[in-house]
């Protein structure tokens, strides 16, 4: 095929390292699960509720006063942190010069790092009514 | 090309919204008051059409991704590529003007 193969359709399965490959799958099948459940979040935040209507207090009364409800979104957020940063680590490895990848990469973890304890958190710690 | 730019760009602009997200949940136990300053912020004007804007970079995220997901394990349907990326543009508008609508809504209802 001449075309260029990621007009078409994504980036083609690595064949070099383990780690891409690994990461290549990781992508897919994360997003799989956010097709379900991201746009099902987002239609019950701007099409079912409207976001004013959402304050903390609603939230921690109605929408996080189950069990489920918050292992469900916990569960989204995992997801979120798979696809988002795995596919900003494909990001900088396309655009950040090399001497400076490990550092930018580092980053990057790091802040998903920050992300995955700030969202436990609040998830585990706010008391239900 | 085209697709795949705006992929990335879709990508990099919901991966920013995340972490902003992420930390305006956090707020809900540690800081409500905060929480609920940003949720009218989110539900000005402003926010509504910036709220549109990341709606319409999840959907064509989503949409597009699948596309790529089905090209990806099947390799069969690379041939029908024109017509996957024709119909990720119907469903976006067929869903996204409607849906726009909906989230538009109150602002020329507060306006009139």
């Amino acid at each position: 095929m001449s075309a260029p193969r990621y007009s078409l359709a994504g980036r083609p399965r690595p064949t070099g390292s383990k780690a891409d490959l690994y990461v290549w799958y990781a992508v897919r099948l994360s997003s799989l699960a956010l097709f379900v459940l991201a746009l099902a979040h987002f239609s019950m935040t701007h099409f079912v509720f409207d976001p004013a209507d959402q304050s903390a207090e609603w939230v921690r009364q109605t929408r996080w006063n189950s069990v489920a409800l918050r292992a469900l979104d916990w569960g989204m957020l995992m997801a979120v942190l798979v696809h988002g940063f795995l596919g900003m680590r494909t990001v900088l490895q396309d655009y950040v010069p090399s001497r400076v990848r490990s550092l930018s990469l580092g980053a990057l973890y790091l802040l998903a790092l920050i992300l995955f304890v700030l969202g436990t958190q609040v998830v585990i710690a706010l008391p239900f009514d | 090309m085209v697709a795949w730019a705006f992929h990335r760009i879709s990508g990099i602009g919901v991966w920013l919204f995340i972490i902003l997200h992420v930390i305006d949940i956090w707020l809900i136990g540690a800081n409500p008051e905060a929480y609920d300053f940003l949720g009218q912020i989110y539900s000005s004007p402003p926010g509504r059409v910036m709220e549109t804007l990341l709606g319409a970079a999840l959907f064509y995220h989503a949409l597009n991704g699948m596309r790529i997901v089905v090209m990806d394990f099947w390799p069969a349907l690379t041939a029908y590529h024109r017509h996957l990326w024709r119909i990720v543009w119907i469903v976006f508008f067929a869903i996204g003007i409607p849906g726009a609508y909906i989230i538009l809504k109150p602002i020329w209802e507060v306006a009139g």
